[in-house]
């Protein structure tokens, strides 16, 4: 661990600091590795795959491993549409939501307010596992099981979206400006949906970005409530994979691939954003 | 407020009745979380405490419901065939985690303890140097090093399955590889490294695999926290030191790491509670089984396994309790430990 600790100087800043380079980089590749091999097992036959030492550079049977994939799983597809749709409803429903709490924190003077936000906060300590059992009844009652709404509505409104939005308005948003849409005979809705909301760009895409991502990779959630498997999402399908006799990696590594490629895709085009967002709460609250 | 001026006599519809007053609007506005907390988060809670006061197998309905009182509890923790006058020996121990729950909270920890310390020891001076060092770099290497934690880890944990395969997975290729990497003759790393095909299957390596997974998947998000932290800090503070011939060692001892306190309160309190929720990898790397033996069964695997396979929805209530209770000792003796100083 010292390793990576800038050595002091009287050695050679320069030692120290190779040294510290290297770890960093060495852990970049382990960082990346597993994606690398993902993709890589992704385009080899199985006999490829197995062979030592693995390959560890693309092959042709792309093509050949997901036909391989939808012959065992046909509804691989409608699997991944799923996951998608499901994450895209639970994202736009938390913009609205999230931004609406985070707006009447942010900038009305209720009664209540600070007891009511900290509870808020206090929600994001409870672990998810000790309402779990309560849940797969609820589900049962309500008819929701193997539907998505199962998955929508209970993530519809997340704590931890709410204290984005809430920092953010406050930050970003002059009391004066709702005050002068106030006075100029705005209602209290027509002030959050055209003065408020069209300013909130960046919260909401960092938000959006969040929100899509968790319920795109929950797993848990679809386990206790999705139980045929063509009501599945996606994680449920490639891990029902695992489970077959004859386990084929190069159709598992297909499969595995093109579900992380839309994470990798939104990863590349906003990691800053993404990881500012996440962060933002950390470094403030 | 009381000198409201009288509305312009250009507006439109000046005397419109409001159906959202000022004063109500905030409620409406917050009310969607609350509404789904009560539904989703509170009634849950609470009537898994009282679900875990009776015997019930959930597929018989709630008729079924046979008051037991605390022996659910007294059923997990079995206290009263534990001979207590033997708890510094061993072999008190060795017994207690045969025990379905005592092993299963054991798991939880030790796989906590093993992924969750090494996330920080190595995250926090990464950080540092990383805040001191890099520059041009430091966005792409972020990046590469968060790419774990937002991956969907059923995804990854099956490639980390075959990556663990032991007679043609590409961990023994590697490691065989270094051990039997040659220079002059000497074989330097044979003594680190195994030169045969490790057996990850055995159950005393599975939690080993876990273990490595878990942190791999959550180093990267604890060097971005302390970055995150980092950058707070006024750049002035390390620059003084500079001035005054402090070796960067002290400097990163005695002035940066007790103002990382706060964060690293954060950042723990955040690994405690995933380790303690632990699921997904544990039950993906081990094909749901927890291993031979149940060496990785965590708590909350035995948890849903109680409820899903055994039907037993009174003792699964009962574990969610005892691990929540032991998820709040753990974040109070964190916060006694690293709570900032006033």
């Amino acid at each position: 661990m010292n390793l990576v600790v800038p050595a002091p100087r009287r050695v050679g800043p320069w030692l120290g600091q190779l040294s510290a380079y290297t770890v960093l980089a060495f852990g970049a590749v382990l960082m990346v590795a597993p994606f690398w091999y993902m993709m890589v097992f992704a385009t080899h036959s199985n006999t490829e795959i197995l062979s030592v030492p693995p390959p560890s550079w693309f092959g042709d049977q792309l093509l050949v491993n997901l036909a391989d994939l939808l012959e065992r799983r046909p509804h691989f597809w409608r699997a991944l549409w799923l996951s998608l749709w499901v994450a895209a409803a639970v994202a736009a429903l938390n913009l609205l939501f999230c931004s609406l709490a985070g707006y009447a924190f942010a900038l009305y003077d209720f009664k209540g307010r600070e007891p009511l936000f900290a509870f808020v906060l206090a929600t994001l300590m409870l672990p998810s596992f000790v309402s779990m059992i309560p849940t797969i009844l609820l589900m049962q009652q309500l008819g929701w099981i193997n539907q998505a709404r199962a998955l929508i509505v209970p993530a519809a409104c997340g704590a931890l979206g709410i204290f984005l939005m809430r920092q953010y308005i406050q930050s970003a948003i002059p009391r004066e400006l709702v005050e002068a849409a106030r006075m100029d005979g705005c209602g209290e809705f027509s002030i959050y949906w055209r003065v408020v909301l069209p300013l909130l760009g960046p919260a909401l895409g960092t938000l959006g970005l969040v929100t899509f991502i968790g319920s795109y990779n929950n797993f848990v959630g679809a386990l206790l409530v999705l139980r045929e498997q063509d009501a599945y999402t996606v994680p449920l399908v490639l891990r029902s994979l695992q489970g077959t006799t004859a386990v084929a990696i190069s159709a598992l590594a297909a499969g595995a691939a093109v579900t992380v490629l839309p994470l990798l895709l939104l990863f590349a085009l906003y990691s800053r954003r993404l990881i500012d967002g996440l962060t933002a709460g950390a470094v403030k609250g | 407020m009381e000198h409201r001026p009288a509305p312009p006599p250009s507006l439109p519809h000046p005397q419109r009745r409001r159906w959202l007053s000022r004063r109500w609007a905030p409620y409406v506005f917050i009310s969607p979380f609350f509404i789904l907390f009560a539904v989703f988060g509170l009634f849950p809670l609470l009537f898994s405490a009282y679900v875990s006061l009776f015997r019930w197998d959930g597929a018989a309905g709630l008729e079924a419901m046979t008051w037991t009182g605390l022996g659910n509890y007294a059923y997990l923790l079995q206290f009263e065939d534990m001979d207590l006058g033997q708890v510094f020996t061993a072999g008190f121990w060795r017994d207690l985690i045969t025990r379905d729950f005592w092993r299963a909270l054991w798991n939880t920890l030790w796989i906590g303890v093993v992924a969750g310390l090494p996330q920080h020891l190595v995250a926090i001076p990464l950080a540092y140097f990383i805040h001191t060092r890099v520059g041009r770099l430091r966005n792409p290497l972020l990046a590469l090093y968060f790419l774990p934690f937002i991956t969907n880890i059923v995804a990854i944990s099956l490639v980390f399955e075959a990556m663990f395969s032991s007679n043609f997975g590409l961990v023994n290729a590697v490691l065989n590889g270094l051990a039997h990497w040659q220079v002059g003759g000497f074989t330097p790393l044979s003594a680190i490294f195994p030169a045969e095909p490790v057996d990850w299957n055995r159950p005393d390596k599975v939690p080993w695999v876990v273990a490595f997974v878990v942190w791999w998947r959550y180093v990267g998000w604890n060097v971005v926290l302390y970055l995150a932290a980092l950058q707070t800090l006024p750049r002035d503070i390390f620059e003084a030191a500079h001035v005054d011939g402090v070796s960067a060692w002290q400097q990163f001892r005695h002035i940066t790491l007790p103002l990382l306190r706060p964060m690293m309160f954060f950042a723990i309190t955040l690994t405690v509670i995933g380790s303690l929720q632990l699921f997904e990898e544990p039950y993906v790397l081990t094909r749901t089984t927890g291993g031979t033996g149940q060496v990785a069964e965590t708590g909350a695997m035995y948890l849903l396994k109680t409820a899903m396979t055994d039907g037993d929805f009174g003792t699964a209530s009962a574990i969610a309790w005892l691990l929540f209770a032991l998820v709040a000792l753990l974040t109070w003796v964190n916060h006694r430990v690293f709570k900032p100083k006033d």
